[in-house]
């Protein structure tokens, strides 16, 4: 099989042909996005080159201790990246602790099954393994748990009537928000199961691709594809599901109220 | 049924002693923002006094479950929003919300003739009139059967025949089947020729 073909500075600097193509667009449609395009542009780029160099560092040491910082720095910036997005008064007390619970929670115990149970590799910290096979997981679990709570925070404003009236007739809190969370949950999840239907026929999802740019055979790369969006489905799934059963609980106070 | 004392809900009410009587139709008349559905609400504990107690049948609001109390005593709001889905499902809707059973199909349609509609238990209420919602709503109070009633304009979106018609068939329960009800409204001819109490909440207002 053919070598890998190394870019150097030359290639990878013609790539950034298509943010210009976008940034010109931008410009000439009149669209303020341009600074937003840029900064995308420098960030991805400064970090993806620091991410190497740390990885490669990690690699070659390979301790649990490294790679356990590097999981719970992925976890922590996974966090922040759904709680920025929200404004402090949008959010009900106590919904970032559930936030940080609930990815923590679902990507350890689905990282965890991955690593022990499928894979089975030795030692299990390997970060060559653990460290990309956790941030596709956090990854994916963090934009679920940000669509999810975008969901919560606006059906439960929107629909705040509705959730009273059941408290009127007699209902319990996790009756009035079943509705908000049910479809919160079904939006969060859809994107997953989108990318699983289109696997393979119209995209060859960025593990996979990396694995055969890198020599392995596709059948390889495809077992290791199938058994990672598999994980993916869970750990997005149990993160949404913790968040919207522990957060719809933030709306009400032990009066069974609505909170003001 | 319900004593009030040093009752306090900042900026909307302020009242010393308030006694609501079983077994009658108290009628609660007063102006737009006097706190007359902040007063149902209470009575119903989806919101509470920030000082002062209220007390149901000698007990304290605060020493009661809010579950178990909505069993007994159900609320209709103004402008009570429907389930989007048909007739009976409201109604079965609320029913599960009580944990009881689902009646037959004819005691459902009774319960609709009570309040005057003449419609299909599994016609969808979108397609039905304000008015017609309106009443669904209160056939979904009925439905349940509670002890005491806090009705909260039940006639706002209706005729005047229709109000009538609808304020004297809610006095026949209270009178025939024993039940407490407290009813607001902004009729004072209403409040005159059918309740048994009437209470101006203007007195305790402080909106």
């Amino acid at each position: 099989m053919q070598e890998l073909i190394k870019l150097n500075i030359i290639q990878l600097s013609l790539a950034y042909l298509f943010p210009l193509l976008l940034f010109v667009i931008l410009k000439k449609r009149g669209l303020k996005r341009e600074w937003e395009l840029l900064l995308a542009t420098f960030r991805m780029t400064v970090q993806l080159v620091l991410a190497g160099y740390i990885l490669v560092y990690i690699f070659a040491k390979a301790t649990l201790g490294l790679t356990l910082l590097s999981f719970f720095i992925m976890e922590i910036f996974a966090v922040l990246t759904v709680i920025r997005k929200f404004q402090k008064d949008q959010m009900p007390k106590g919904m970032k602790r559930t936030v940080a619970f609930a990815i923590f929670t679902g990507t350890f115990l689905s990282l965890i099954y991955f690593v022990f149970v499928v894979i089975g590799v030795q030692p299990w910290y390997e970060p060559r393994y653990l460290i990309p096979l956790a941030g596709m997981i956090v990854g994916n679990s963090m934009t679920g748990v940000a669509l999810a709570l975008r969901l919560l925070l606006d059906g439960m404003k929107k629909n705040r009537v509705v959730v009273e009236e059941i408290l009127i007739l007699g209902g319990s809190p996790k009756e009035a928000a079943k509705e908000v969370v049910n479809s919160a949950f079904e939006a969060a999840i859809m994107p997953t199961i989108t990318s699983m239907m289109s696997a393979g026929i119209v995209i060859l999802p960025g593990m996979m691709t990396g694995q055969i740019l890198a020599g392995a055979s596709p059948l390889v790369a495809i077992s290791y594809q199938l058994a990672i969006m598999l994980a993916i489905l869970g750990s997005v799934a149990l993160s949404v599901i913790i968040m919207l059963s522990l957060g719809y609980r933030l709306y009400f106070n032990s009066e069974v109220q609505l909170k003001k | 049924m319900f004593e009030i004392i040093d009752m306090d809900l900042k900026g909307i009410i302020s009242i010393p002693y308030l006694k609501i009587e079983a077994n009658k139709l108290t009628v609660i008349l007063g102006p737009s923002g006097c706190g007359k559905t902040s007063l149902l609400k209470l009575l119903n504990k989806l919101i509470s006094p920030d000082s002062g107690d209220i007390y149901y049948c000698g007990k304290n609001l605060k020493d009661i479950n809010s579950l178990e109390l909505r069993k007994e005593v159900v609320m209709l709001s103004q402008n009570s929003p429907l389930f989007p889905e048909s007739i009976k499902d409201n109604l079965k809707a609320a029913l599960n919300y009580h944990m009881l059973p689902i009646p037959e199909n004819f005691e459902l349609r009774e319960i609709l003739k009570q309040v005057g509609i003449n419609k299909d238990l599994d016609d969808k209420v979108l397609f039905l009139s304000g008015g017609e919602k309106s009443r669904v709503a209160l056939a979904r109070v009925l439905v349940l059967d509670p002890q005491v009633y806090l009705l909260d304009e039940p006639g706002a979106s209706l005729d005047e025949k229709t109000e009538i018609f609808i304020t004297e068939m809610l006095k026949d329960i209270c009178q025939k089947k024993g039940k407490t009800m407290v009813m607001v409204t902004h009729s004072k001819e209403i409040a005159r020729k059918y309740g048994d109490v009437i209470i101006d909440l203007k007195e305790y207002s402080r909106g």
